[in-house]
């Protein structure tokens, strides 16, 4: 009776709205209760008018959606490569041991539940954790140990940040996100209102050169353009703060650091394109960034800078945050469209591309977090003095994630067209050891070896190099690191999170995995079936994810062959 | 009236095709045969399986010719060294993961492109136990391709019935009910559309499993008739 009571209040909340009202009808739904029964599913397929059997299937696709009964407190371990080399299993492996459970358990007395997670965005507090408490805001855990994991949850980490010239990134003041009075009253967003079209923003931030952030690197002004442009009255701008490549975490740090900068970048996008209604939608191993935001939108809100009526003119614009539920593909835009709309996370064919049919078949500019944070800037000092910055190919500051054997792992701003060298050297605090090799581009990038340090950091030196930029994340190996091992966390990385629509990719990803995990004996052709999967997937894939999911694999085929080779070998020296 | 046409080269041919037709369409035009597994003309094509894709004017990545539209002007190749290379590799995955032993129209794919079906030793093949709930058909999913038909019939593309949906993700996705409750206890209202538009032995009537058990058609009859009337009585109850 209860539990009636209590979701039909939860219910009650989202009266007269439909399907896209899902994910957060499920996410308070197993706030109060840990898991989502059958039963309260067939009173949610009653209140959204939608198909128990769909239901279903969401909760399913979402790893941190549960359909069966789960300890009062989930902990969930990161054991992705760099929370690796931090000894992320041992504190799993201590974690179980003290609760005398196996992962993926829960203890008798139902208390705790222990799992493994895919990255969690804290790779400069490896390892991390994000720990749940029935009925309570989950809490995401810096530098965990199995000891301080079964004490009090504390997440008062505040990523060291920024230099006095740092146009994205601010000098950390107090430790805690930039207020309102801080940041300012939108000034750009005030000037673009009074003093400037719409097609003038465009035209702004066409002429900055700005390319978007989130590792596709098309130009943002020409997508914005395409969506002012398409037929229609209705149009949308979605963030997408589903920052979830392994050793990204940028967006994180610009969110949890500067919230107002995202969205006032927001504000500006939605006044160019025509929207009057955007989603931010952020991954949700996000916590504390996702509580930073909801708090600085209400800010902004009765401040008057959001909402209705903004500044007294005509624009008005609703920001709604979604926080999504555990699955790395809803990075990719469509899908991202999708479990917004409260779907499976399923990429969606492209053409037609968001630009003309993205949410709810509305033309959609959907750009990335760091992205939308380069816009302010822009409307205040001009393109010229964006373009000024960096490189012709890859103009503005960009973000660049480090993470793994460095002195001092984190976000930082930089100029493209410094040396990696440079950035190794004199920027992150240098290479911890001899250096074996860098991931560029995070799991979807390429292995640069340690004669390709002198490479630009740039879009275009690193596409010349056979690379990528990607989302910025470097992550440092050294001559320590047993590289199969990492291999196979990539492996089992993407396995864990192909969606399972495109055969390449459902099925390559699992074939991958397989011959990766025996990487200490390889069979003869494991080499061939690899690279014949990996290109499988790049070329036969219908998206990002399937696209990329063998290009580290494939990378290390070229720079280390050894490791593929059927013949015993030594271990690399510990 | 204007006719609305392209014109485009298909395999070192020159053909001319509606504006807005798909290279599947072309090539069947054309004569060309293209491989399908998800593709069926009944269902919304999702170019998912990836088995038709071709080479288009030597692309960065194949297109997928069931939905992929024509372009004008542009060069495509049916079957190269990329197109063989991706659908020779998808087999050889598909046979890895699924009993295709009642799926010829695959199994013939295979013998076309030489795909070998050992090539993946040591993979994880889905193990499923066949699913026997209810007096008309059985489910198989080990023979289970995930071609998503029998879940698109069952819901806007047919029958608005909603019984089926996909659970979990990845390779370890499944087609199943509400909770994997029976179907006798799902909306299911036994159209049998689904079992129409399987490619493989993964759906079945319960006549045509029961013969292949080596039950006579009046055992079957008996068997399905009891487990019909207990269905009516339970519904009876509800």
């Amino acid at each position: 009776m209860a539990i009636q009571t209590e979701l039909d209040a939860i219910l009650a909340g989202y009266e007269g709205r439909g399907r896209e009202a899902l994910l957060p009808v499920l996410w308070e739904a197993q706030g109060a209760f840990g898991s989502i029964s059958p039963e309260q599913v067939h009173r949610i397929s009653h209140a959204l008018r939608l198909p128990e059997a769909d239901i279903f299937g969401v909760i399913g696709f979402y790893t941190l959606f549960h359909d069966e009964p789960t300890g009062r407190r989930i902990i969930r371990v990161c054991t992705d490569p760099t929370c690796a080399l931090a000894g992320a299993d041992d504190v799993l492996h201590h974690l179980c041991e003290r609760l005398a459970i196996h992962e993926g358990e829960t203890t008798p007395d139902g208390e705790y539940t222990v799992e493994h997670s895919p990255c969690l965005g804290l790779c400069d507090y490896a390892p991390a954790a994000l720990a749940s408490a029935r009925a309570e805001a989950d809490v995401a855990l810096p530098t965990v140990t199995a000891e301080g994991l079964l004490s009090e949850w504390n997440d008062d980490y505040f990523d060291p940040a920024g230099d006095a010239d740092s146009a994205l990134l601010k000098p950390t003041l107090n430790a805690a996100p930039e207020t309102l009075p801080q940041y300012g009253d939108y000034k750009s967003l005030r000037r673009a209102i009074a003093e400037m079209k719409p097609e003038e923003v465009i035209a702004q931030v066409e002429a900055s050169g700005l390319i978007g952030r989130g590792g596709a690197a098309f130009p943002t002004g020409l997508k914005w353009k395409f969506t002012r442009g398409a037929a229609g009255d209705i149009k949308y701008v979605v963030c997408n703060a589903d920052e979830s490549e392994p050793g990204t975490f940028k967006d994180r740090v610009l969110m949890e650091h500067r919230p107002h900068l995202l969205l006032e970048g927001i504000a500006l996008a939605a006044y160019a394109v025509g929207a009057d209604k955007a989603y931010i939608f952020i991954r949700g191993e996000y916590p504390k960034a996702t509580a930073i935001l909801a708090a600085a939108i209400q800010e902004a809100e009765r401040a008057g800078l959001l909402g209705g009526a903004i500044m007294g003119d005509a624009f008005a614009l609703d920001i709604e945050l979604r926080r999504g539920a555990g699955a790395y593909i809803c990075g990719e835009e469509t899908a991202l469209f999708e479990a917004i709309e409260g779907k499976r996370g399923f990429p969606r064919m492209k053409p037609p591309y968001p630009t003309t049919f993205g949410l709810f078949g509305k033309p959609t500019a959907v750009n990335n977090v760091e992205t939308l944070c380069a816009v302010p800037s822009i409307i205040e000092k001009g393109a010229d003095w964006f373009k000024a910055i960096g490189t012709d190919g890859s103009a503005g500051p960009k973000l660049v994630s480090v993470s793994g054997h460095v002195g001092r792992p984190g976000v930082y701003e930089i100029e493209p067209g410094i040396t990696l060298r440079h950035f190794l050297d004199e920027v992150c605090g240098g290479v911890i050891g001899d250096l074996q090799t860098v991931l560029m581009g995070g799991a979807a990038g390429t292995f640069l070896m340690p004669e390709d340090i002198d490479l630009r950091l740039t879009f275009e030196d690193l596409r010349a190099a056979g690379s990528t930029f990607g989302s910025g994340a470097i992550m440092v190996f050294n001559q320590t690191v047993d590289l199969r091992d990492a291999l196979k966390r990539l492996g089992r990385f993407f396995q864990h999170e192909s969606c399972g629509k495109c055969f390449p990719c459902q099925l390559g990803t699992q074939r991958q995995v397989e011959i990766l995990e025996r990487l200490d004996a390889p069979q003869a052709g494991d080499a061939e079936r690899l690279l014949d999967i990996g290109m499988t997937m790049t070329e036969a894939s219908i998206c990002g994810l399937g696209h990329t999911a063998g290009i580290a694999v494939m990378s290390a085929l070229e720079k280390f062959p050894e490791l593929f080779a059927p013949i015993p070998r030594s271990l690399p020296p510990k | 009236m204007i006719k609305d046409t392209i014109k485009l080269t298909l395999d070192g041919e020159e053909i001319e095709i509606t504006k807005g037709a798909t290279l599947l369409e072309a090539a069947q035009q054309a004569g060309v045969d293209i491989p399908v597994i998800c593709y069926h003309e009944a269902t919304s094509p999702n170019g998912l399986c990836r088995i038709c894709v071709v080479d288009v004017d030597g692309g960065r990545v194949l297109q997928p010719a069931c939905v992929a539209e024509c372009q004008a002007d542009s060069t495509v190749e049916t079957r190269n060294e990329r197109v063989e290379r991706s659908r020779r590799t998808i087999l050889e995955m598909l046979n890895a993961s699924v009993n295709l032993d009642e799926a010829p129209e695959i199994q013939q794919m295979m013998a076309d492109y030489a795909a070998d079906d050992a090539r993946f030793p040591d993979a994880h093949l889905r193990e499923h136990t066949l699913i026997d709930d209810n007096p008309f058909y059985v489910r198989d999913y080990e023979q289970c391709v995930l071609c998503w038909r029998c879940v698109q019939v069952c819901a806007e593309d047919a029958q608005y019935t909603f019984a089926l949906t996909l659970k979990n993700r990845g390779h370890e996705t499944s087609v199943t009910t509400a909770f994997d409750i029976s179907m006798t206890e799902s909306p299911c209202v036994f159209c049998g559309q689904c079992i129409g538009v399987c490619p493989t032995g993964a759906l079945k009537p319960k006549l045509e499993w029961g013969l292949e058990q080596g039950w006579s058609a009046d055992e079957i009859w008996q068997m399905t008739r009891r487990e019909r009337k207990r269905a009516r009585e339970n519904s009876d109850g509800e």
